[in-house]
């Protein structure tokens, strides 16, 4: 992707350094690449079922491949499109942001990566290998435990490889935080969007265990026999529902609040003002990050757990809009008496103040629990989380990517192509999910795959299914606006926005070591606060000196292979001798690359003073 | 810090294990690490306890369980813990022969564990067919005490790569974080160990 990197090098080595690469840049060009063709795959699907739902009684798919494909968009979007793209703005901005030279495990980064992007892959392998999962994206027991087939197999074993990868991106990001922060880079000096990386990085360390214990039992239940979820065993299908939910809410935070984040650092940059609020928005994302925690059983209304328990899962559920309101209204007040720019980016922003709102006060209404009985299961619930979902973490990543864009390629994308998208995506958005309110509150259920004729929701879907086109036009011209801008982009400078914050202090695309000595921060908006006082550049807080850099390494690769290839293993262990042999032999692989890279030493290498004054000339 | 600093310091700093930023980032990052296993644990714990009754008329803890075994067991997981600790009191002092020793009986006290465990395990299977398949409660019984087991399996399995890797050259800045990585590690599995037997065992046969 690094279009000038490339050119100078043959394919070969470009993609044996992609492969190897320890440097947080490159990772997040591989995030990007990853999500983006997910994203893709995602989106297709959801055209899928958008044709289906066109018209009344449609029979362009069966029932059954009908559930593969919501399954596989809901679990696509959610853990392979969302989760990594914001992964990879998470690794292009925050070193930069808190002026570090890498993360904190270079190692793990890419290991992140590769369990992902392998994970991801073993997935949807299962639409060749006699189908995809088809137990909806909450793999509900025991519909998930008695559909037949391999598909809700691969479900498991995908997810399970891909939410490891997740975990140690977490695990990673709050330890490059907490120790790699330059001199002066206090932490209410942080950029809202390195803060808001950090509190999801803490989301994803408490809320993925539990997934991935739901998910262990879920294996142990299909491919081992176990008896959780079997009744007749004694066991209990609504476990299923509590680890999912204590993973699940909590996830709906981790793709909402980095896109928080975002939004904050654009608004700010683009209305050239301070962000307002700043220390009000850093503890509302704590608090909702921590209400976030509490809340799951919103989800279980209707299961039975008594009127105690939903009241109380109510109440805290409602209490999140208050910390929530504020954020808007902080964003708002940011942009009052601002001097404003509106370019995509921003328009990107500015969109989903309305659209999120609009979701967070369906959310509330959901959280009703009397009235949640008639939303529940219906196009009510779709319509609520697309609008925080689409209007809130879609926005956010398009945002985020024109914002970011000049400083991970050097090339600023097209302003024209870029608005067109825009405003086919938006108006597309609020085609197809607006009039999903009233369906649903028409009675129409979600995941069923046809409808009948005149009970007033025949206009309802068509309107819907033509907006999911425009949506398409959309993403179909931002994805032109890329190769455009590879090809003709203007070249920027390191500093295009007149930003405000550390990553414009240095190049686009910024050199390997990112900063030749580390700045010294004087304060909130610390590139601001020079420019203000007439130096125009970040003072160093250390004379030039060597460069600890890590070494590339294959091992993450072969580590991520190994799993897949168990995962398979697992898979087909009860059905033939190859599964067996793949069960052992993928673990064989992934133990021994662990046990090659904790034997061996890997100390990296320093870019020497000399290198760096020659460079410089 | 050159490379040879890091492998061949003249002294050994107080805290060698947090003496390069490497070493500090991997004892911060262990312990995110292990707040992360501690939700796994407990999200396995809620399971047990949401299921520990459902027996489906098999063999339940009460009929089972027999506390002496298990009493062995946790003494001989919690005094590995206390010789983890010497291990790390001798690294902090440079004294590589006696961190090793240590270490060494560590790993043997943890091997004994595992013994008694697999011997527990066999025992139940053989003589009240109880199995993994048999009901909800054997599935979440076997699924979190040999979660916790397999935590041990690897403890000693890594702890035994260690000592091999690092047998011949002594203590460095490069290698004091990776035993104290890993005696923490060891130390979380033994704090689980008492909820095991407090949950498991003893709410099993008393409560
Ligand atoms: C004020 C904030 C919010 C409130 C009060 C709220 C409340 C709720 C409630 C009560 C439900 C369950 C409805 C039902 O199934 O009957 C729900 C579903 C959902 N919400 Fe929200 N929500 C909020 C914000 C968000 C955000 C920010 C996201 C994601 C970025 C999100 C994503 C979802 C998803 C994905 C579902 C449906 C999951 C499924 O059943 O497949 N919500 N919300
Ligand atoms: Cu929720």
């Amino acid at each position: 992707m690094s279009v000038t990197a490339t050119q100078k090098r043959g394919l070969g080595s470009a993609i044996w350094d992609y492969l190897t690469t320890v440097d947080h840049k490159k990772i997040a060009h591989l995030y990007l690449a990853g999500g983006g063709l997910f994203f893709i795959l995602g989106g297709i699907e959801a055209l899928l079922i958008r044709i289906q739902l066109m018209k009344p009684e449609n029979d362009f798919v069966s029932a059954g491949l009908y559930n593969e494909i919501i399954t596989m968009h809901g679990t696509t979007m959610i853990f392979l499109a969302a989760m990594p793209l914001l992964l990879g703005l998470m690794n292009a901005a925050m070193p930069l942001q808190i002026g570090a030279r890498d993360v904190a495990f270079p190692f793990l980064n890419s290991l992140g990566f590769w369990l992902f992007m392998l994970g991801g892959i073993l997935l949807n392998c299962s639409w060749f290998m006699g189908g995809a999962p088809d137990a909806g994206w909450t793999a509900y027991a025991p519909l998930s435990t008695t559909s037949p087939g391999h598909g809700v197999d691969f479900y498991i074993l995908g997810l399970q490889i891909a939410g490891a990868g997740t975990l140690m991106g977490g695990i990673n990001f709050l330890v490059t935080i907490i120790n790699m922060r330059a001199p002066g880079m206090t932490y209410m000096r942080m950029p809202l969007f390195t803060w808001t990386t950090f509190i999801t990085s803490i989301l994803i360390l408490f809320a993925f265990p539990a997934l991935t214990i739901g998910l262990f039992l879920l294996m142990f239940e299909r491919l081992f026999g176990a008896a959780f979820f079997d009744v007749s065993l004694g066991g209990n299908a609504i476990i299923w529902q509590h680890l999912f939910w204590i993973f699940g809410h909590p996830e709906v935070y981790i793709l909402i609040l980095p896109c928080f984040g975002v939004f904050s650092d654009v608004f700010s940059t683009f209305s050239r003002k301070r962000l307002f609020g700043y220390t009000a928005m850093v503890f509302s994302t704590i608090v909702i990050a921590f209400l976030g925690f509490m809340v799951w059983a919103h989800h279980m209304f209707t299961v039975g757990l008594g009127p105690v328990a939903n009241t109380i899962f109510s109440v805290a559920t409602m209490a999140i809009a208050v910390p929530t309101g504020v954020k808007i209204f902080n964003w708002l007040a940011t942009l009052w008496g601002g001097r404003i720019t509106v370019n995509s980016a921003m328009l990107w922003s500015l969109a989903f103040i309305p659209s999120f709102t609009i979701g967070g006060m369906t959310g509330v209404m959901v959280a009703t629990v009397a009235a949640d009985y008639q939303y529940h299961d219906t196009y009510f619930v779709i319509a609520h989380f697309h609008y925080v979902i689409v209007g809130g973490t879609v926005f956010g990543i398009f945002a985020g990517l024109h914002y970011w864009w000049p400083k991970m390629f050097g090339r600023i994308l097209n302003e024209a192509l870029g608005k067109t998208a825009f405003w086919l995506f938006f108006i597309g958005f609020h085609l197809t999910f607006f009039i999903q309110h009233f369906l649903g509150l028409m009675g129409m259920p979600r995941r069923y795959w046809v409808f009948l004729e005149d009970q007033g929701l025949d206009t309802g879907n068509l309107i819907s299914s033509i907006g999911a086109f425009f949506m398409a036009a959309g993403v179909i011209i931002f994805f032109i606006n890329i190769i455009y801008t590879a090809a003709k982009g203007e070249k920027v400078s390191g500093d295009p926005y007149d930003g405000r914050t550390l990553e414009w202090s240095i190049a686009s695309p910024p050199p390997h070591y990112n900063f030749k000595q580390l700045p010294l921060v004087r304060g909130l908006d610390p590139l601001w606060i020079e420019k203000m006082e007439g130096n125009g550049k970040m003072t160093p807080a250390e004379p030039l000196g060597d460069i600890h850099m890590p070494n590339n390494s294959f091992i993450p690769f072969m580590i991520s292979f190994g799993l897949f290839i168990a995962g398979f293993g697992f898979i087909y262990h009860n059905d033939n001798m190859i599964g067996t042999i793949a069960m052992f032999g993928g673990m064989a692989i992934a133990l021994l690359s662990m046990l090659t890279r904790s034997v061996k030493d890997d100390l990296g290498y320093h870019i020497s003073k000399e290198e760096l004054e020659k460079e410089a000339e | 810090m050159s490379h040879h600093d890091v492998l061949h310091p003249e002294t050994l700093p107080a805290e060698p294990e947090k003496a390069t930023l490497e070493g500090r980032n991997k004892y911060l990052g262990f312990w995110f690490f292990l707040g992360g296993e501690t939700v796994l644990f407990a999200s396995l714990f809620g399971t047990y306890i949401s299921l520990r009754n459902s027996t489906a008329d098999g063999p339940s803890a009460h009929d089972m369980f027999g506390l002496d075994l298990v009493f062995i067991m946790t003494i001989l997981l919690l005094t590995s813990s206390l010789t983890s600790v010497y291990a790390m009191y001798h690294m902090k002092n440079n004294a590589f022969k006696k961190m090793m020793l240590w270490l060494g009986i560590t790993g043997l006290l943890g091997l004994g564990f595992l013994s008694l465990e697999i011997y527990e395990f066999t025992h139940y299977i053989t003589e009240y067919g109880f199995t993994f398949r048999s009901s909800a409660f054997g599935s979440a019984f076997y699924t979190l005490v040999g979660f916790h087991g397999g935590h041990v399996t690897f403890g000693i399995l890594w702890l035994a790569s260690l000592m091999i890797r690092n047998a011949k050259r002594g203590l460095n800045l490069y290698n004091a974080p990776k035993f104290n990585t890993f005696s923490l590690y060891w130390h979380f599995i033994d704090v689980v160990w008492v909820f095991v037997f407090t949950v498991v065992y003893l709410m099993g046969k008393v409560g």
